[in-house]
């Protein structure tokens, strides 16, 4: 079933925690609410679920579908929630967990106790902990915990999924795992859900669209792909990832910091450009366009990648470049050599005050 | 040779890394020993001037008897009642804000602050027939004061922070997910606390409402002004025992002291082992 927001903020106190947004979410589609602690996500997921009711503004609505449930009652809005903590009932069994909505139907509309057992078997079988259903919450680990809470809420055929950081809790393998296995039961089932998170490689890996948020705003939704390389501005490029800094000011088209130098088309001024780690590239020589001399202080090979830590005299901080495996060979890194650096890609996004628009250019070599 | 007799040493005396273990168990057992142990000893050091057909005479002697009954079941209705509305102050005192909070708060202990027996003449010239409250009620046909109601409502009065204080802490510690997360599961707000939040407090409710049982079967003080003392109808145990003392009878006021004693011990037991189990399930089966 679709979601759709429109104006629903939310003040504590005098504070706003939410300002009025607006979100439309089809139905089938998986969408991650990012953003750093205090930016309003967890807030706007718990007014959609309604454990948390949004100001009273004219206008300001909530609807599932065709259903406006701006004033339903949390129990009565049709949704099934995931809490970071997982918030399993400890005294009782995974199975009485997983039964529990089943179980408090008022009697008419409950079902008969053989046929709660074979959907609550079914349901525990689906997360993979048929195996558990008479333990005790507590002789499980987190990850299977939160397995038993994703099945307790999915027992009622909620209309939608809303996660509250249902990961957070994990430790890293985990939560990789967890991730391709929701990312899954989701394209199996096809409900409609939203989950909270502060991991971006989360959001971009398990998201159909992901909605970056800060202070208590919208900063830009999109898919994964578009948010990565066509980032709205300055806030979702920094939180998407890692980036190098480059401060210096403009003459006649070359950008001059200390002594590293670099080509770019734009006017005299003062500017500030960034670069990804992965935009980075290393060469023994200057180029015609850059020349950049820095230092290797520290590599590390993760997976794929040679992560390698540069500084210089003309850096405020270190950047960081990620190279092939090939080029590292071929290069010859170790700590202490010097190299040029040699940005293949850069970004700028001018003051908002400039109303300039942002500016993604590739380098030419 | 020398490899051979360190592992020796290892294996014999494990070494403990936190400190002061042999000072801080032997001050405790000593204290114990003092406070609790030899008070007891000399209790049953009267006791052994008896025969055994003797002390049963004694504690099964008619107004004992009859004392007995009117203890446990006026405490059983102060620890009920309790109970209730122990529950309630808790529940209140933790997931509410309201001005005057921290008071209310403070006022839970007034009940360990102050003698038991300003308690009791306070309770007794209140409820007396010409008291503030008493004279509401005398028309209505409730009499307190000289009645078991009236022993009830002292033993309620001196009893109550047994279950406000042990029920509270838990109440703090439950997480409000686990009440959101019944309510996201449709559950109504009586069956979310019958189903969810009761069964996490009952452990606390359970051992508060015994202390407060306890408590109840030992106290004098407050009971003994707004009793009536009348024989059969409001002797309290406690009242035996002193009676006995007043004639001297030490063997006798130890007979009935430790009914009370023994009684009270086995409660406390009881609650004891039954919580650790319950216990033990919350923690997976190993708490």
């Amino acid at each position: 079933m679709s979601i759709r927001l429109h104006a629903i903020g939310k003040h504590f106190g005098k504070t706003q925690a939410l300002e009025p947004v607006d979100l439309d979410i089809a139905e089938g589609e998986l969408v991650g609410l990012l953003g750093p602690s205090g930016s309003g996500k967890t807030t706007l997921l718990r007014i959609i679920a309604g454990l948390e009711t949004a100001d009273r503004e004219p206008g300001g609505r909530i609807l599932f579908g065709e259903r406006d449930v701006t004033h339903l009652h949390v129990r009565d809005r049709r949704i099934g929630f995931v809490f970071q903590h997982y918030a399993l009932f400890r005294h009782m069994t995974v199975f009485d967990n997983v039964a529990f909505g089943l179980t408090v139907m008022p009697r008419k509309q409950r079902p008969s106790s053989g046929e709660i057992r074979s959907r609550v078997h079914r349901l525990l079988e689906m997360v993979k902990l048929e195996h558990m259903a008479q333990r005790y919450p507590a002789q499980l680990s987190g990850g299977q915990q939160q397995r038993v809470s994703l099945a307790r809420a999915l027992a009622l055929r909620p209309d939608v999924l809303l996660l509250d950081e249902p990961f957070g809790a994990l430790d890293a393998k985990v939560r990789q795992e967890l991730r391709r296995w929701l990312r899954h039961l989701h394209d199996e089932l096809n409900f409609t859900s939203l989950f909270v998170t502060h991991d971006q490689e989360e959001a971009l890996e398990l998201s159909d669209r992901v909605v970056v948020m800060s202070d208590g705003r919208i900063e830009q939704i999109d898919t994964p792909d578009v948010l990565y390389r066509r980032p709205a501005n300055r806030f979702v490029f920094e939180f998407l990832g890692d980036v190098n800094h480059l401060e210096g000011s403009v003459r006649n088209g070359v950008l001059t910091c200390g002594d590293a130098r670099l080509a770019v088309d734009l006017a005299d001024g003062p500017e500030e450009l960034l670069l990804r780690p992965h935009e980075v590239e290393l060469a023994e020589k200057p180029a015609a366009h850059a020349h950049m001399p820095v230092t290797v202080t520290a590599i590390s090979p993760v997976g794929a990648e040679v992560r390698v830590e540069l500084a210089a005299d003309w850096l405020g901080e270190p950047w960081l470049a990620t190279i092939r495996h090939a080029d590292y060979e071929r290069l010859a890194l170790a700590r202490g050599v010097r190299l040029y650096a040699l940005p293949r890609h850069w970004h700028r996004f001018p003051a908002e005050r400039d109303h300039q628009p942002s500016k993604t250019v590739a380098t030419t070599s | 040779m020398s490899t051979r007799s360190f592992a020796i040493g290892l294996g014999s005396t494990p070494k403990r890394v936190l400190p002061g273990f042999g000072l801080s168990l032997g001050i405790s057992l000593t204290f114990v020993s003092l406070m609790l142990l030899l008070p007891m000893t000399g209790l049953f050091g009267q006791l052994a001037g008896l025969s055994l057909a003797e002390y049963w005479t004694i504690i099964t002697n008619d107004r004992v008897v009859a004392s007995y009954v009117v203890t446990i079941g006026a405490a059983a209705v102060a620890a009920i009642v309790n109970a209730a509305f122990g529950l309630l102050l808790a529940w209140v005192l933790v997931r509410y804000e309201f001005p005057g909070k921290r008071l209310l708060d403070a006022l839970m202990d007034l009940p360990f602050a102050l003698p038991t027996a300003v308690a009791g003449i306070t309770l007794a010239t209140l409820y007396a027939s010409n008291g503030w409250m008493g004279r509401l009620l005398e028309p209505l046909g409730l009499q307190v004061a000289y009645t078991w109601v009236g022993i009830a409502l002292a033993m309620a009065f001196t009893s109550i922070p047994f279950v406000v204080r042990t029920v509270q802490p838990v109440l703090e510690d439950m997480p409000h997910e686990m009440d959101e997360a019944a309510l996201t599961l449709g559950a109504s707000d009586i069956t979310g606390f019958r189903r969810v939040i009761l069964p996490h407090l009952w452990p606390a409710l359970v051992t508060g409402t015994g202390l407060a049982f306890v408590r109840s079967l030992g106290e004098f003080g407050a009971i003994i002004f707004i009793a009536g003392n009348m024989p059969y109808e409001t002797e309290i145990t406690a009242l035996m025992i002193f009676v006995r003392l007043q004639e001297y009878d030490y063997a006798g006021a130890s007979a009935i002291a430790s009914v009370v004693l023994f009684a009270s011990l086995a409660l406390l037991l009881v609650i004891n082992i039954w919580q650790g189990r319950f216990i033990k399930r919350l923690h997976g089966g190993h708490g």
